[in-house]
């Protein structure tokens, strides 16, 4: 069981997160958008070997944060809230 | 083999104590202290199991974790199948069975199977699973499969404990490496907690000489044990490591003897030390599964620690320094022994009245049910009643690769060594391939040294004689002659593994499948090296190059029960209460559990409950019903933001609601889908309240929250989950506002001031109450929410005046024939992972807004535009029929091929209207009302009419009644 480091509570269970997906899928609004980019929103992944930056949800305080930490070695890099200060 | 157990001695048991247990209905005595083994070999029974696949007889191997035959099933109060009778203490009046035996591990009547040996190879299941007819031989192989026999009327006598805990080291193993790093880390000032498996602690020191600071070894291991324990640091005996998990959480399954179950511990050390011994390895030889053939370890620690002498006549084959010992101690102790060597030179002297003969392997073994002599590879012959075997140790480095690290072949030790280190873990004694005390004191003092601790003690010194690490590797090799056991619990022998390697199964992960070499209880923990090792020598590899399977959690098998925990029964999943479960319960109502909410289904008890819930459907409708609303969702958004916010949750514009007013509408999901419908209310210009579906609250809470968080801010709006703060009593129907008005709610309900979709604010015993008129039933409704520990004595006011309009008390059963027969949806039951919101006829928002919301741009994609989508529709049955089944498919015929067009999504007996009424999401639906269409249930064909969902009041005009 992994120890995520909630930017508000501390190191913490994983058990208490959800995954909220890759940092960084801006959401492109309209209804015009390029069909292309809105299904890359929706579906593309990059799916790393290593770093990862990604979001995830501390559900036991209801914060968001970004994480980075390595998808071989599960090491967590850091974590920070979305307003992006660094916490970990 | 004629084991007895000796006159005095034995450093474990107590002979002021003895007990009585059963073994497969016959009596054996021992001592406490004795394990259901050492009592077994005290009493000189040599058959204690039979094999999984051959129905070999097999006798006790070892005297550990690693015993691969002697599993037993252990009856009564704790009973627990596979256990193994090494590990498992003797205890009075125990009742204890061999396992895949019957009726006896003596007289088994499957033992025939050996005999056909030949004709059930590695993967013969595997092949029969393939033949085109295997189902005939199914009920057979099943009836054979498996090893113990769970007792299917076994209750838990309690739920196992789950302790967390941090220490500065956790270490593993109290053996002399572990002893003396836990001794070392708490002298240096850091918090230790120590776990062992064995009941006492030692280790190897149990049955092993060692003589340390000048101590005899027992004296030293109570020395350190009660130094650690004055210092407060954790000691837990019979308390197995048996994971190591992500970021190094260490799983812990500590077993009680006084009838609790086991207790979890969940450990997040800041360093781990593994100080896990090893485990002595058999040697290859025709016929080496023979009921009397043992570890040669094993036998010293029976002597030592239980006063057992395994024989009489025995011989003891190594290709190692280490069975010298147990050769000189069992001599000693008055065997006749004869030491086989596989080495020439280099062996250390022979111990005394033990006849060493060099250079000599063991080519096979003889006996029927027990072992009666050995063939040398020269063809001498050797009487013996007991054959011990040391092959060499494997460092017992299981956690180690759980927790990622690497291993290193050492020739040297002809084993695998732990390889670089992993952060936070050291690997210190045998398991890190040490043989002398000396070597395992410096490693101890090492890994200290390494947890970065600046007061620094000094190890402890050996002062006896020291062991010594001496070996020629001796594998398995192709082409030997005879049945040579590699894996005694799964029955795999040299011939199968070359069969792996002619088949190609040739990597150690497919050889640990197509064989089952390692698998089952005892996870290969004595057959895995030879395993490997054989096939390197087939292929023409070395030992490093083939590698060793993935090591995984568990290390030995731990019960379900402790990974249960408390979550058992109702436990497991909780449900949630209606603050009036009470109240409804003393009114007969029948709870059942709805999205987590365990909710009344209807009222008038067990008996005949369609007949209630029909009642109940029919009787809203005539004058006014009373419900139980409280589980629907009610989630406040504040804040100055809070009308662009649930203008961009909803696919409905939600910002042109007028303060005091409510609007249905639909959450989508970014792909378009409806996630969820419910009315909105909005109390003032900058808070509104989403009653969202009852199941649905808590996904649509953690929705709003990450688009607060993600795309508007955190000061831009506030959102508070108040579902459980109220209580929602609904009264609803025809005699609706005539009932309320009996009641002093201090305000108007004229419906100028409080028309439909609206809300009012009123007290209620001096409580605010807020009364909203939305409807679930078509009918006149009117929602009451109140602090939820204030809401009983209303209920029972709105009882007490429902007695002049002959009122009823509904449950949800007939609440969805009401809202089934007015056509309104439930999401996730009348619409599935593919609904848009134009699929139920709520097209506008899509053709006429202008701003952005979620899952806009999905709803203009092709497949949101095609013209066959599955739409909501409502379904008619012939007069007379029974109401369609739901999930029954509309099917057509395309090329004389039936295919489905949509399914029936609700369907009931509506009582108001007496006939069956459906919802359905029918392929182009909205467009081929009043078409009949073939409905297909369990090859059954019936016919149905498609119409509009609305089969009830399709003017509306009751909601004003
Ligand atoms: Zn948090």
């Amino acid at each position: 069981m992994q120890l995520f480091p909630c930017p508000f509570c501390g190191p913490r269970d994983e058990t208490e997160f959800h995954y909220g997906g890759d940092a960084g899928n801006i959401r492109p609004d309209g209804a015009d958008v390029p069909i292309d980019r809105w299904a890359d929103y929706l579906y593309l992944r990059t799916n790393p070997k290593g770093t990862a930056r990604e979001i995830w949800v501390h559900m036991t305080c209801g914060e968001f944060f970004v994480m980075e930490r390595d998808t071989v070695s599960h090491k967590v890099l850091s974590s920070a809230a979305l307003g992006g200060e660094h916490a970990a | 083999m004629t084991a007895s157990r000796l006159a005095t001695g034995g450093s474990a048991i107590d002979r002021s104590h003895p007990i009585r247990f059963s073994f497969d209905g016959a009596t054996v005595h021992g001592f406490a202290g004795d394990t259901i083994a050492s009592a077994l070999l005290a009493g000189d029974v040599a058959v204690v199991g039979r094999s999984f696949k051959y129905h070999r007889p097999r006798g006790i191997w070892g005297a550990g974790v690693e015993e691969p035959n002697a599993l037993v099933d252990i009856g009564g109060l704790r009973a627990t199948p596979n256990t193994r009778a090494t590990t498992e203490p003797a205890r009075d009046g125990l009742v204890a069975r061999s396992v895949n035996a019957t009726p006896s591990a003596l007289a088994d009547r499957n033992a025939f199977l050996d005999r056909f040996a030949r004709f059930i190879p590695a993967a013969f299941y595997y092949k029969t699973f393939m033949w085109p007819e295997w189902h005939r031989f199914e009920p057979r192989i099943r009836a054979m499969a498996g090893l113990g026999k769970v007792d299917a009327d076994w209750a838990s006598p309690g739920t196992a404990d789950q302790v967390n805990h941090h220490c500065d080291v956790l270490v593993v193993g109290a053996g002399p490496a572990g002893l003396a790093a836990a001794r070392l880390a708490a002298d240096a000032g850091l918090s230790v907690t120590l776990v062992d498996d064995q009941q006492n602690p030692g280790g190897s020191l149990g049955h092993r000489a060692g003589e340390i600071d000048g101590k005899p070894a027992a004296a030293w291991i109570a020395e350190t044990v009660a130094a650690l324990a004055s210092a407060g640091h954790l000691i837990l005996p019979s308390t197995t490591a048996f994971g190591i998990y992500d970021h190094n959480l260490v799983g812990l399954n500590q077993r009680h003897f006084d009838g609790r179950p086991d207790t979890l511990w969940r450990v997040r050390p800041r360093r781990i030390v593994l100080a896990t011994g090893a485990i002595e390895r058999p040697l290859p030889f025709a016929n080496n599964d023979l009921p009397g053939i043992l570890s040669a370890d094993a036998a010293l620690a029976y002597l030592r620690r239980h006063a057992v002498l395994v024989g009489r006549r025995i011989v003891v084959a190594t290709n190692n320094d280490s069975a010298y010992e147990t050769a000189g101690a069992l001599a000693e102790a008055g065997a006749e022994v004869r030491l086989v060597d596989l080495r020439r030179d280099g062996t250390p002297n022979a111990p005394a009245n033990v006849r060493l003969i060099k250079g000599r392997a063991l080519a096979s073994a003889s006996g029927k049910l027990r072992v009666d002599g050995v063939t040398l590879d020269d063809g001498t012959k050797l009487d013996a009643d007991c054959v011990l075997i040391s092959g060499g140790w494997t460092p017992t480095i299981h956690l180690f690769g759980q927790a990622k690290g690497k291993l290193a072949w050492s020739e040297a030790r002809a084993a695998f060594l732990p390889g670089d280190p992993v952060d936070g873990i050291a690997v210190v004694g045998a398991a890190a391939g040490a043989v002398s005390l000396s070597e395992v004191f410096a490693g101890a003092g090492t890994a200290v040294a390494s947890l970065g601790q600046t007061k620094a003690a000094l190890p402890p010194r050996s002062t006896g004689p020291e062991a010594t690490g001496g070996i020629t590797a001796a594998w398995p090799l192709p082409g030997s002659k005879g049945r040579i056991w590699i894996d005694y619990q799964n029955d795999v022998t040299v011939k199968d593994v070359e069969l792996a390697a002619r088949e190609n199964f040739v990597s150690v992960e497919h050889l640990k499948r197509y064989t089952t070499l390692g698998m089952a209880t005892d996870q290969g923990k004595t057959s895995n090296l030879p395993g490997l090792a054989l096939m390197a020598g087939i292929t023409g590899r070395t030992v490093p190059e083939v590698g060793t399977t993935t090591y995984r959690p568990p290390f030995t098998p731990v019960p379900l029960a402790s990974f249960a925990g408390a979550r058992v029964g109702e436990l497991m999943a909780p449900v949630r209460r209606l603050p009036l479960e009470n109240v409804h319960r003393s009114s007969g109502a029948v709870f059942q559990e709805y999205g987590g909410w365990l909710r009344p289904a209807h009222y008038g008890g067990n008996a005949d409950s369609e007949r209630s819930i029909a009642d109940e459907a029919r009787r809203a409708r005539q004058s006014v019903a009373l419900f139980d609303g409280s589980t629907l969702g009610k989630i406040e958004v504040i804040g100055l933001q809070a009308a662009a916010f649930v203008d961009f949750l909803y696919y409905n514009t939600m910002s042109t609601l007028k303060p005091g007013r409510c609007r249905y509408g639909f959450m989508l999901s970014e792909n378009g889908v409806v996630f969820d419908d419910g009315v909105l209310v909005r109390l003032d210009e900058q808070r509104f309240v989403v009653s969202c579906s009852s199941s649905h609250v808590a996904a649509v809470h953690a929705r709003l929250e990450e688009w607060r968080q993600d795309r508007f801010g955190h000061g831009a709006v506030y959102i508070h989950n108040a579902t459980s703060d109220m209580a929602t009593l609904t009264v609803s129907g025809p005699n609706a506002r005539k009932l309320l008005e009996m009641l002093e709610l201090g305000l108007s309900l004229d419906d100028a001031d409080l028309p439909h979709m609206a809300i009012g604010h009123g007290i209620y015993a001096g409580d605010e109450v807020r009364i909203a008129r939305v409807s679930f039933t078509g009918d006149r409704s009117y929602e009451i929410s109140i602090r939820a520990d204030r809401a009983e004595p209303l209920w029972a006011q709105l009882r007490q005046a429902g007695q002049t309009f002959d009122a009823v008390v509904i449950g949800l059963e007939a609440l969805m024939i009401l809202r089934a027969e007015k056509g309104f949806i439930v999401i996730g039951k009348d619409t599935d992972g593919t609904t848009l919101p134009h699929d139920l006829g709520v097209d506008g928002p899509r053709t006429k807004r202008q701003t952005e919301f979620v899952g806009r741009r999905s709803l203009f994609t092709e497949e949101a535009s095609r013209d066959n989508r599955m739409q909501l529709v409502g379904l008619t049955v012939p007069q007379g029929e029974a109401p369609l089944p739901t999930g029954a498919h509309g099917i057509k015929r395309i090329d004389g091929r039936l295919r489905s067009q949509g399914f029936v999504t609700s369907s009931y007996q509506s009582p108001t209207l007496g006939r069956p009424v459906a919802l359905g999401l029918i392929e182009r639906g909205a467009a081929r009302h009043g078409e009949t269409i073939d409905i297909q249930h369990l090859g059954k064909i019936s016919k149905a009419t498609i119409t509009a969902p609305c089969a009830f009041n399709p003017a509306g005009d009751r909601l004003h009644a």
